[in-house]
Protein backbone atom coordinates (compact mmCIF):
# COMPACT_ATOMS: atom_id res chain seq x y z
CA UNK A 1 0.00 0.00 0.00
CA UNK A 2 3.09 2.29 -0.35
CA UNK A 3 1.88 5.27 -2.12
CA UNK A 4 -1.23 4.40 -3.10
CA UNK A 5 -2.79 7.87 -3.91
CA UNK A 6 0.45 8.74 -6.19
CA UNK A 7 0.18 5.11 -7.62
CA UNK A 8 -3.35 5.99 -8.35
CA UNK A 9 -2.44 9.43 -9.62
CA UNK A 10 -0.06 7.91 -11.97
CA UNK A 11 -2.23 5.54 -13.68
CA UNK A 12 -5.45 7.98 -13.88
CA UNK A 13 -2.82 10.34 -15.37
CA UNK A 14 -1.50 7.96 -18.13
CA UNK A 15 -4.08 5.73 -18.79
CA UNK A 16 -7.21 8.92 -19.31
CA UNK A 17 -5.40 12.38 -19.49
CA UNK A 18 -3.81 12.50 -23.37
CA UNK A 19 -0.56 13.80 -24.25
CA UNK A 20 -1.56 17.28 -24.62
CA UNK A 21 -4.24 17.34 -21.94
CA UNK A 22 -2.31 19.69 -19.28
CA UNK A 23 -5.31 19.75 -16.44
CA UNK A 24 -3.94 19.68 -12.98
CA UNK A 25 -4.74 15.99 -11.37
CA UNK A 26 -4.77 16.00 -7.54
CA UNK A 27 -5.99 13.66 -5.13
CA UNK A 28 -9.78 15.45 -5.04
CA UNK A 29 -9.91 16.42 -8.51
CA UNK A 30 -13.78 15.26 -9.40
CA UNK A 31 -12.59 11.92 -12.05
CA UNK A 32 -16.46 10.78 -12.92
CA UNK A 33 -18.62 14.12 -12.32
CA UNK A 34 -15.60 16.10 -13.74
CA UNK A 35 -15.48 14.46 -17.43
CA UNK A 36 -12.11 12.90 -17.10
CA UNK A 37 -13.20 9.44 -16.50
CA UNK A 38 -16.29 7.93 -17.77
CA UNK A 39 -18.27 4.44 -16.76
CA UNK A 40 -17.56 2.50 -19.58
CA UNK A 41 -13.72 2.97 -18.71
CA UNK A 42 -13.81 2.77 -15.15
CA UNK A 43 -13.43 -0.99 -16.32
CA UNK A 44 -9.85 -0.65 -16.35
CA UNK A 45 -8.91 1.00 -13.54
CA UNK A 46 -11.15 -0.84 -11.55
CA UNK A 47 -8.83 -4.34 -12.51
CA UNK A 48 -5.98 -2.08 -12.32
CA UNK A 49 -6.94 -2.13 -8.93
CA UNK A 50 -7.68 -5.32 -8.24
CA UNK A 51 -4.16 -6.93 -9.63
CA UNK A 52 -2.16 -4.56 -8.41
CA UNK A 53 -3.77 -4.91 -4.66
CA UNK A 54 -5.41 -7.94 -4.53
CA UNK A 55 -8.79 -7.25 -3.66
CA UNK A 56 -12.08 -7.67 -5.29
CA UNK A 57 -14.13 -4.43 -5.67
CA UNK A 58 -17.67 -5.65 -5.88
CA UNK A 59 -20.02 -3.88 -8.26
CA UNK A 60 -22.10 -2.71 -5.73
CA UNK A 61 -18.82 -0.45 -4.44
CA UNK A 62 -17.35 0.38 -7.78
CA UNK A 63 -19.91 2.90 -8.04
CA UNK A 64 -19.74 6.72 -9.91
CA UNK A 65 -19.10 8.05 -6.43
CA UNK A 66 -16.44 5.82 -5.27
CA UNK A 67 -14.42 6.39 -8.00
CA UNK A 68 -15.36 10.10 -8.38
CA UNK A 69 -11.49 11.04 -6.96
CA UNK A 70 -8.49 9.14 -6.10
CA UNK A 71 -8.97 10.24 -2.70
CA UNK A 72 -12.28 8.36 -2.46
CA UNK A 73 -11.18 5.61 -4.53
CA UNK A 74 -8.25 5.03 -2.14
CA UNK A 75 -10.08 4.82 1.02
CA UNK A 76 -12.14 2.18 -0.69
CA UNK A 77 -8.92 0.02 -1.69
CA UNK A 78 -7.47 0.33 1.94
CA UNK A 79 -11.03 -0.51 3.83
CA UNK A 80 -11.68 -3.58 1.07
CA UNK A 81 -7.66 -4.25 2.09
CA UNK A 82 -8.60 -3.85 5.41
CA UNK A 83 -11.61 -6.53 5.51
CA UNK A 84 -9.11 -9.11 3.39
CA UNK A 85 -6.49 -8.89 6.09
CA UNK B 1 -56.68 11.47 -2.76
CA UNK B 2 -57.36 14.12 -5.95
CA UNK B 3 -55.83 16.98 -3.69
CA UNK B 4 -52.52 14.97 -2.72
CA UNK B 5 -51.60 14.56 -6.22
CA UNK B 6 -51.25 18.53 -6.78
CA UNK B 7 -48.45 19.44 -4.88
CA UNK B 8 -46.55 16.25 -7.22
CA UNK B 9 -47.82 17.86 -10.09
CA UNK B 10 -46.22 21.72 -9.05
CA UNK B 11 -43.18 20.47 -8.53
CA UNK B 12 -41.79 18.29 -11.39
CA UNK B 13 -42.93 21.58 -13.54
CA UNK B 14 -41.08 23.08 -11.11
CA UNK B 15 -38.06 21.31 -11.02
CA UNK B 16 -37.91 20.87 -14.94
CA UNK B 17 -38.43 24.72 -14.62
CA UNK B 18 -35.28 25.17 -12.77
CA UNK B 19 -33.56 22.59 -14.81
CA UNK B 20 -34.11 24.68 -18.02
CA UNK B 21 -33.21 28.05 -17.14
CA UNK B 22 -30.10 26.63 -15.50
CA UNK B 23 -29.24 25.26 -19.30
CA UNK B 24 -30.38 28.57 -20.58
CA UNK B 25 -28.32 30.54 -18.31
CA UNK B 26 -25.83 28.17 -19.29
CA UNK B 27 -26.05 29.20 -22.82
CA UNK B 28 -26.55 25.53 -23.97
CA UNK B 29 -30.24 26.20 -24.93
CA UNK B 30 -31.00 24.24 -28.47
CA UNK B 31 -33.55 25.82 -30.57
CA UNK B 32 -34.77 24.97 -33.92
CA UNK B 33 -34.51 27.12 -36.99
CA UNK B 34 -37.32 26.38 -39.13
CA UNK B 35 -36.79 25.82 -42.94
CA UNK B 36 -39.45 26.63 -45.39
CA UNK B 37 -38.12 24.51 -48.67
CA UNK B 38 -36.55 21.25 -49.52
CA UNK B 39 -32.89 20.62 -48.04
CA UNK B 40 -29.90 22.06 -49.82
CA UNK B 41 -26.63 24.37 -50.17
CA UNK B 42 -28.96 27.00 -50.20
CA UNK B 43 -32.33 27.13 -48.33
CA UNK B 44 -34.96 29.36 -46.48
CA UNK B 45 -34.77 29.51 -43.04
CA UNK B 46 -36.89 31.14 -40.36
CA UNK B 47 -35.03 32.14 -37.38
CA UNK B 48 -35.96 33.46 -34.64
CA UNK B 49 -39.26 31.93 -34.97
CA UNK B 50 -41.97 34.39 -36.02
CA UNK B 51 -39.27 36.45 -38.06
CA UNK B 52 -39.46 36.00 -42.47
CA UNK B 53 -37.59 33.28 -43.92
CA UNK B 54 -34.49 34.29 -45.59
CA UNK B 55 -31.80 32.54 -47.80
CA UNK B 56 -28.85 31.17 -46.16
CA UNK B 57 -26.16 28.83 -47.35
CA UNK B 58 -26.11 25.78 -45.51
CA UNK B 59 -22.87 24.20 -43.97
CA UNK B 60 -24.10 21.94 -41.03
CA UNK B 61 -26.32 19.56 -43.22
CA UNK B 62 -24.87 15.85 -43.56
CA UNK B 63 -26.63 15.96 -47.41
CA UNK B 64 -22.85 14.95 -48.17
CA UNK B 65 -23.94 14.17 -52.01
CA UNK B 66 -26.66 16.48 -52.58
CA UNK B 67 -28.82 14.01 -52.87
CA UNK B 68 -31.47 15.04 -50.03
CA UNK B 69 -33.85 16.54 -52.79
CA UNK B 70 -32.57 14.79 -56.13
CA UNK B 71 -34.93 14.42 -58.30
CA UNK B 72 -34.46 11.44 -58.93
CA UNK B 73 -34.55 10.24 -55.19
CA UNK B 74 -37.74 11.94 -55.15
CA UNK B 75 -39.58 10.68 -58.26
CA UNK B 76 -38.08 6.92 -56.79
CA UNK B 77 -40.08 8.03 -53.41
CA UNK B 78 -43.36 9.18 -55.33
CA UNK B 79 -43.19 5.95 -57.19
CA UNK B 80 -42.36 3.47 -54.22
CA UNK B 81 -45.49 5.51 -52.22
CA UNK B 82 -47.79 4.48 -55.07
CA UNK B 83 -46.82 0.87 -55.44
CA UNK B 84 -46.07 -0.03 -52.10
CA UNK B 85 -48.17 2.25 -50.05
CA UNK B 86 -47.40 4.49 -47.13
CA UNK B 87 -47.18 2.40 -44.11
CA UNK B 88 -46.80 -0.92 -43.12
CA UNK B 89 -48.46 -1.12 -39.72
CA UNK B 90 -46.21 -4.07 -38.53
CA UNK B 91 -42.55 -5.05 -37.09
CA UNK B 92 -40.65 -6.76 -40.08
CA UNK B 93 -41.49 -10.41 -38.50
CA UNK B 94 -45.08 -10.37 -38.52
CA UNK B 95 -46.15 -8.61 -41.37
CA UNK B 96 -43.71 -5.57 -42.02
CA UNK B 97 -41.41 -7.55 -44.65
CA UNK B 98 -41.75 -6.15 -48.42
CA UNK B 99 -40.16 -7.63 -51.61
CA UNK B 100 -38.62 -4.32 -51.46
CA UNK B 101 -36.80 -4.58 -47.92
CA UNK B 102 -35.05 -7.83 -48.94
CA UNK B 103 -34.23 -6.30 -52.26
CA UNK B 104 -32.30 -3.04 -50.58
CA UNK B 105 -30.84 -5.51 -47.83
CA UNK B 106 -29.21 -7.37 -50.61
CA UNK B 107 -28.00 -3.93 -52.27
CA UNK B 108 -26.50 -2.58 -49.41
CA UNK B 109 -24.49 -5.97 -49.17
CA UNK B 110 -23.30 -5.86 -52.62
CA UNK B 111 -22.46 -1.93 -51.94
CA UNK B 112 -20.51 -2.16 -48.52
CA UNK B 113 -18.62 -5.28 -49.52
CA UNK B 114 -20.09 -7.71 -46.67
CA UNK B 115 -21.94 -10.62 -46.31
CA UNK B 116 -25.49 -9.92 -45.34
CA UNK B 117 -27.48 -6.72 -44.27
CA UNK B 118 -30.63 -6.24 -42.08
CA UNK B 119 -32.59 -2.77 -41.97
CA UNK B 120 -33.32 -0.36 -39.21
CA UNK B 121 -35.37 2.71 -38.60
CA UNK B 122 -32.12 4.60 -38.10
CA UNK B 123 -28.28 3.98 -37.33
CA UNK B 124 -29.21 5.08 -33.73
CA UNK B 125 -31.26 2.01 -33.86
CA UNK B 126 -29.26 -0.41 -35.39
CA UNK B 127 -26.14 0.69 -32.85
CA UNK B 128 -29.05 0.51 -30.01
CA UNK B 129 -29.61 -2.93 -30.33
CA UNK B 130 -26.83 -4.79 -31.97
CA UNK B 131 -24.44 -4.97 -29.12
CA UNK B 132 -27.29 -6.37 -27.11
CA UNK B 133 -28.22 -9.14 -29.61
CA UNK B 134 -24.82 -10.35 -29.89
CA UNK B 135 -22.77 -9.87 -26.78
CA UNK B 136 -23.08 -11.04 -23.46
CA UNK B 137 -21.24 -11.62 -19.89
CA UNK B 138 -18.64 -13.38 -21.67
CA UNK B 139 -17.24 -10.94 -23.89
CA UNK B 140 -15.90 -7.15 -23.59
CA UNK B 141 -16.68 -4.01 -26.00
CA UNK B 142 -13.41 -2.10 -26.26
CA UNK B 143 -14.29 1.39 -27.79
CA UNK B 144 -12.53 4.34 -29.00
CA UNK B 145 -13.20 7.55 -26.49
CA UNK B 146 -15.20 9.58 -29.42
CA UNK B 147 -17.65 7.00 -30.41
CA UNK B 148 -20.95 8.23 -31.52
CA UNK B 149 -23.56 8.48 -28.62
CA UNK B 150 -25.55 5.96 -30.40
CA UNK B 151 -22.93 3.51 -30.13
CA UNK B 152 -22.23 4.18 -26.79
CA UNK B 153 -26.27 3.95 -25.39
CA UNK B 154 -26.02 0.41 -27.25
CA UNK B 155 -22.95 -0.40 -25.19
CA UNK B 156 -25.11 0.30 -21.93
CA UNK B 157 -27.76 -1.98 -23.17
CA UNK B 158 -25.46 -4.89 -23.68
CA UNK B 159 -24.20 -7.30 -20.56
CA UNK B 160 -20.73 -7.34 -21.75
CA UNK B 161 -18.23 -5.56 -20.77
CA UNK B 162 -16.92 -2.62 -21.13
CA UNK B 163 -13.47 -0.41 -22.22
CA UNK B 164 -12.50 2.26 -23.60
CA UNK B 165 -8.96 3.56 -25.40
CA UNK B 166 -7.75 6.62 -26.03
CA UNK B 167 -8.97 8.44 -29.63
CA UNK B 168 -7.13 6.31 -32.48
CA UNK B 169 -4.61 4.98 -30.22
CA UNK B 170 -3.14 1.61 -31.52
CA UNK B 171 -0.62 1.10 -28.73
CA UNK B 172 -3.43 2.19 -26.09
CA UNK B 173 -6.03 -0.19 -27.89
CA UNK B 174 -3.28 -3.10 -27.74
CA UNK B 175 -2.67 -2.67 -24.61
CA UNK B 176 -6.99 -3.20 -23.84
CA UNK B 177 -6.78 -6.71 -26.15
CA UNK B 178 -4.11 -8.08 -24.10
CA UNK B 179 -5.84 -7.37 -20.83
CA UNK B 180 -9.23 -8.67 -22.29
CA UNK B 181 -7.46 -11.48 -23.57
CA UNK B 182 -9.41 -14.19 -21.15
CA UNK B 183 -12.75 -12.79 -22.60
CA UNK B 184 -14.61 -15.17 -25.14
CA UNK B 185 -14.89 -12.15 -27.85
CA UNK B 186 -13.23 -8.93 -27.48
CA UNK B 187 -15.33 -6.50 -29.69
CA UNK B 188 -13.07 -3.70 -31.15
CA UNK B 189 -15.48 -0.74 -31.50
CA UNK B 190 -15.32 2.26 -33.41
CA UNK B 191 -16.62 4.99 -35.64
CA UNK B 192 -15.30 5.21 -39.26
CA UNK B 193 -14.94 8.92 -39.62
CA UNK B 194 -15.56 11.04 -36.01
CA UNK B 195 -18.73 12.90 -36.70
CA UNK B 196 -17.30 15.93 -34.29
CA UNK B 197 -13.52 16.02 -34.95
CA UNK B 198 -13.92 14.90 -38.94
CA UNK B 199 -10.98 12.69 -38.92
CA UNK B 200 -10.85 8.90 -39.97
CA UNK B 201 -10.35 5.92 -37.96
CA UNK B 202 -7.05 4.04 -38.42
CA UNK B 203 -9.07 0.92 -39.84
CA UNK B 204 -6.23 -0.62 -41.60
CA UNK B 205 -4.55 -0.75 -38.50
CA UNK B 206 -7.17 -1.76 -36.57
CA UNK B 207 -7.87 -4.64 -38.34
CA UNK B 208 -4.63 -5.87 -38.50
CA UNK B 209 -4.49 -5.70 -34.80
CA UNK B 210 -7.57 -7.44 -34.05
CA UNK B 211 -6.82 -9.98 -36.33
CA UNK B 212 -3.85 -10.46 -34.65
CA UNK B 213 -5.19 -10.89 -31.69
CA UNK B 214 -8.48 -13.06 -32.61
CA UNK B 215 -10.39 -10.08 -32.41
CA UNK B 216 -14.04 -8.67 -34.11
CA UNK B 217 -13.95 -5.33 -35.72
CA UNK B 218 -17.21 -3.19 -35.73
CA UNK B 219 -17.35 0.25 -37.56
CA UNK B 220 -20.06 2.90 -37.56
CA UNK B 221 -19.77 4.39 -41.02
CA UNK B 222 -22.39 6.51 -40.48
CA UNK B 223 -20.58 9.54 -42.18
CA UNK B 224 -18.74 7.84 -44.74
CA UNK B 225 -21.08 5.44 -46.73
CA UNK B 226 -21.31 6.79 -50.00
CA UNK B 227 -18.26 8.99 -50.23
CA UNK B 228 -15.45 8.21 -48.56
CA UNK B 229 -13.18 5.42 -50.60
CA UNK B 230 -12.50 5.81 -54.12
CA UNK B 231 -15.93 4.60 -55.12
CA UNK B 232 -17.64 5.51 -52.14
CA UNK B 233 -18.21 2.38 -50.32
CA UNK B 234 -16.97 3.86 -47.14
CA UNK B 235 -14.08 3.90 -44.57
CA UNK B 236 -13.53 0.26 -45.23
CA UNK B 237 -12.89 0.51 -48.92
CA UNK B 238 -10.36 3.88 -47.97
CA UNK B 239 -8.29 1.31 -46.22
CA UNK B 240 -8.42 -1.31 -48.26
CA UNK B 241 -9.93 -3.48 -45.66
CA UNK B 242 -13.24 -4.20 -47.35
CA UNK B 243 -14.77 -7.05 -46.60
CA UNK B 244 -12.77 -7.42 -43.81
CA UNK B 245 -14.30 -5.78 -40.79
CA UNK B 246 -17.12 -7.89 -38.86
CA UNK B 247 -19.83 -5.29 -38.09
CA UNK B 248 -20.47 -2.36 -40.56
CA UNK B 249 -23.66 0.00 -39.25
CA UNK B 250 -24.11 2.63 -41.27
CA UNK B 251 -27.48 5.16 -42.23
CA UNK B 252 -29.49 6.36 -44.91
CA UNK B 253 -30.00 9.68 -43.18
CA UNK B 254 -26.60 11.61 -44.18
CA UNK B 255 -25.07 11.04 -47.75
CA UNK B 256 -27.50 8.37 -49.05
CA UNK B 257 -30.71 10.73 -49.73
CA UNK B 258 -30.65 12.20 -45.59
CA UNK B 259 -34.42 10.84 -44.68
CA UNK B 260 -34.16 8.19 -42.22
CA UNK B 261 -33.03 4.38 -41.70
CA UNK B 262 -30.09 2.61 -41.05
CA UNK B 263 -28.20 -1.02 -41.26
CA UNK B 264 -26.43 -3.59 -39.82
CA UNK B 265 -24.51 -5.35 -42.77
CA UNK B 266 -21.48 -7.77 -41.90
CA UNK B 267 -21.25 -11.25 -40.86
CA UNK B 268 -24.10 -13.71 -42.01
CA UNK B 269 -24.20 -15.38 -38.63
CA UNK B 270 -24.20 -12.11 -36.88
CA UNK B 271 -26.69 -10.45 -38.60
CA UNK B 272 -28.90 -13.09 -38.83
CA UNK B 273 -28.86 -13.20 -35.07
CA UNK B 274 -29.69 -9.46 -35.09
CA UNK B 275 -32.66 -11.17 -37.18
CA UNK B 276 -33.46 -12.87 -34.07
CA UNK B 277 -32.58 -10.87 -31.07
CA UNK B 278 -31.58 -7.23 -31.98
CA UNK B 279 -34.65 -5.27 -29.48
CA UNK B 280 -35.17 -2.20 -32.27
CA UNK B 281 -35.96 -4.66 -35.09
CA UNK B 282 -38.09 -7.07 -33.00
CA UNK B 283 -40.01 -4.26 -31.47
CA UNK B 284 -39.92 -1.37 -33.73
CA UNK B 285 -42.01 -0.81 -37.20
CA UNK B 286 -40.64 -1.71 -40.38
CA UNK B 287 -38.91 0.99 -42.44
CA UNK B 288 -41.41 2.74 -44.80
CA UNK B 289 -41.13 1.38 -47.78
CA UNK B 290 -41.11 5.53 -49.39
CA UNK B 291 -37.58 5.14 -47.80
CA UNK B 292 -36.97 2.04 -49.17
CA UNK B 293 -37.39 3.04 -52.40
CA UNK B 294 -35.96 6.28 -52.33
CA UNK B 295 -32.73 4.57 -50.67
CA UNK B 296 -32.99 2.44 -53.56
CA UNK B 297 -32.48 5.07 -56.40
CA UNK B 298 -29.76 6.54 -54.11
CA UNK B 299 -27.91 3.11 -54.34
CA UNK B 300 -28.04 3.76 -58.43
CA UNK B 301 -27.13 7.19 -58.54
CA UNK B 302 -24.38 6.55 -56.24
CA UNK B 303 -23.09 3.31 -58.05
CA UNK B 304 -23.76 4.92 -61.39
CA UNK B 305 -20.43 7.69 -61.17
CA UNK B 306 -18.16 8.79 -58.28
CA UNK B 307 -18.79 12.25 -60.18
CA UNK B 308 -20.66 13.21 -56.34
CA UNK B 309 -18.53 12.20 -54.53
CA UNK B 310 -15.16 13.44 -56.36
CA UNK B 311 -16.80 17.04 -56.43
CA UNK B 312 -17.44 16.78 -52.54
CA UNK B 313 -13.42 16.00 -52.34
CA UNK B 314 -12.81 19.08 -54.38
CA UNK B 315 -14.73 21.32 -52.08
CA UNK B 316 -13.42 19.85 -49.29
CA UNK B 317 -9.72 20.88 -50.19
CA UNK B 318 -11.01 24.38 -51.43
CA UNK B 319 -12.95 25.03 -47.98
CA UNK B 320 -10.76 23.85 -45.36
CA UNK B 321 -7.83 25.43 -47.52
CA UNK B 322 -9.31 29.00 -47.52
CA UNK B 323 -10.21 28.68 -43.70
CA UNK B 324 -6.56 27.75 -42.64
CA UNK B 325 -5.14 30.59 -44.76
CA UNK B 326 -7.43 32.68 -43.70
CA UNK B 327 -6.27 31.94 -39.82
CA UNK B 328 -9.08 29.87 -38.72
CA UNK B 329 -7.80 27.13 -35.96
CA UNK B 330 -8.90 23.74 -38.08
CA UNK B 331 -8.84 20.29 -37.08
CA UNK B 332 -6.95 18.36 -39.16
CA UNK B 333 -8.55 15.75 -41.43
CA UNK B 334 -9.77 14.60 -44.69
CA UNK B 335 -13.53 14.03 -44.43
CA UNK B 336 -15.91 17.03 -45.33
CA UNK B 337 -16.72 17.73 -41.53
CA UNK B 338 -14.20 20.51 -41.25
CA UNK B 339 -14.66 21.90 -37.21
CA UNK B 340 -13.70 25.55 -36.75
CA UNK B 341 -12.18 25.57 -32.88
CA UNK B 342 -13.58 28.37 -31.34
CA UNK B 343 -13.24 26.32 -27.55
CA UNK B 344 -15.24 28.82 -25.44
CA UNK B 345 -19.15 27.71 -26.16
CA UNK B 346 -20.51 31.43 -25.70
CA UNK B 347 -17.76 32.38 -28.35
CA UNK B 348 -18.90 29.52 -30.39
CA UNK B 349 -22.63 30.81 -30.25
CA UNK B 350 -21.39 34.07 -31.19
CA UNK B 351 -19.80 33.31 -34.17
CA UNK B 352 -22.57 31.06 -35.29
CA UNK B 353 -25.13 33.73 -34.60
CA UNK B 354 -23.19 36.73 -36.47
CA UNK B 355 -22.48 34.02 -39.63
CA UNK B 356 -26.27 33.63 -40.00
CA UNK B 357 -26.96 37.61 -40.11
CA UNK B 358 -24.18 36.92 -42.63
CA UNK B 359 -26.23 34.83 -44.62
CA UNK B 360 -24.68 31.39 -43.50
CA UNK B 361 -26.02 28.84 -41.59
CA UNK B 362 -23.93 26.78 -39.17
CA UNK B 363 -23.79 25.51 -35.88
CA UNK B 364 -22.15 25.72 -32.62
CA UNK B 365 -21.23 22.11 -31.11
CA UNK B 366 -20.46 22.76 -27.06
CA UNK B 367 -20.57 20.22 -23.82
CA UNK B 368 -21.88 17.71 -23.92
CA UNK B 369 -21.95 17.18 -27.26
CA UNK B 370 -18.44 17.73 -27.51
CA UNK B 371 -15.94 18.08 -23.85
CA UNK B 372 -15.79 20.76 -21.99
CA UNK B 373 -13.62 23.55 -23.28
CA UNK B 374 -14.02 22.22 -27.25
CA UNK B 375 -16.65 24.20 -28.27
CA UNK B 376 -16.49 24.83 -31.84
CA UNK B 377 -18.58 25.26 -35.03
CA UNK B 378 -18.73 21.67 -37.51
CA UNK B 379 -18.99 23.04 -40.81
CA UNK B 380 -20.04 20.26 -43.50
CA UNK B 381 -19.47 20.53 -47.09
CA UNK B 382 -21.50 19.13 -49.77
CA UNK B 383 -21.29 18.03 -53.80
CA UNK B 384 -24.46 20.72 -54.01
CA UNK B 385 -22.32 23.40 -52.75
CA UNK B 386 -20.50 25.18 -56.00
CA UNK B 387 -17.74 27.16 -55.92
CA UNK B 388 -19.34 30.72 -55.55
CA UNK B 389 -21.21 29.50 -52.53
CA UNK B 390 -18.43 28.60 -50.92
CA UNK B 391 -16.44 31.89 -51.72
CA UNK B 392 -19.58 33.46 -50.09
CA UNK B 393 -19.15 31.20 -47.07
CA UNK B 394 -15.56 32.24 -46.76
CA UNK B 395 -16.01 35.87 -47.74
CA UNK B 396 -18.59 35.95 -44.11
CA UNK B 397 -16.53 33.69 -42.07
CA UNK B 398 -13.61 35.64 -42.49
CA UNK B 399 -15.74 39.15 -41.94
CA UNK B 400 -17.07 37.15 -38.73
CA UNK B 401 -13.74 36.10 -37.59
CA UNK B 402 -12.08 39.71 -37.59
CA UNK B 403 -14.76 41.35 -35.41
CA UNK B 404 -14.36 38.53 -33.18
CA UNK B 405 -10.65 38.79 -33.32
CA UNK B 406 -10.18 34.43 -33.63
CA UNK B 407 -8.24 34.95 -36.96
CA UNK B 408 -4.19 33.73 -36.53
CA UNK B 409 -4.68 32.79 -32.62
CA UNK B 410 -3.63 29.71 -31.49
CA UNK B 411 -6.02 27.71 -28.83
CA UNK B 412 -4.07 29.20 -25.70
CA UNK B 413 -4.75 32.36 -26.83
CA UNK B 414 -8.39 31.47 -27.50
CA UNK B 415 -8.79 30.03 -24.38
CA UNK B 416 -6.88 32.80 -22.43
CA UNK B 417 -9.61 35.54 -23.75
CA UNK B 418 -12.85 33.01 -21.95
CA UNK B 419 -10.39 32.40 -19.05
CA UNK B 420 -10.51 28.98 -19.44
Amino acid sequence: MDDLRGTILDYVRKEYLEEDDDRPLTETTRLISGGIVDSFSMVSLKRFLERKYDVKIPYADASPEAFDTVASIAALVERLAAVRA
Amino acid sequence: METAALPAVASFRDVYRAELESIRAGGLFKEERFIHDPQGAEIEVEFPAGAPPRKVLNLCANNYLGLSSHPRVVAAAHAGLDRRGYGMSSVRFICGTQDIHRTLEGRLTEFLGTEDTILFSSCLDANGGVFEALFGEKDVLIADRLVHASIVDGMRLCKAMTDTYKHSDMAHLEEKLLEHADKRFRVVITDGVFSMDGDLARLDEIVALAGRHGALTFVDDSHATGFIGRTGRGTPEHFGVLGKVDLVTTTFGKALGGASGGCVSGRRELVTMCRQRARPYLFSNTLASVIVSGTLEVLDLVSETTQRRDRLEENTRFWRKGLVEAGFDVKAGESPIVPVMLYDAKLAQELARDLFDEGVYVVGFFFPVVAKGQARIRTQLSAAHTREQLERALAAFVKVGRRHDVLGKTKAELLARCGL
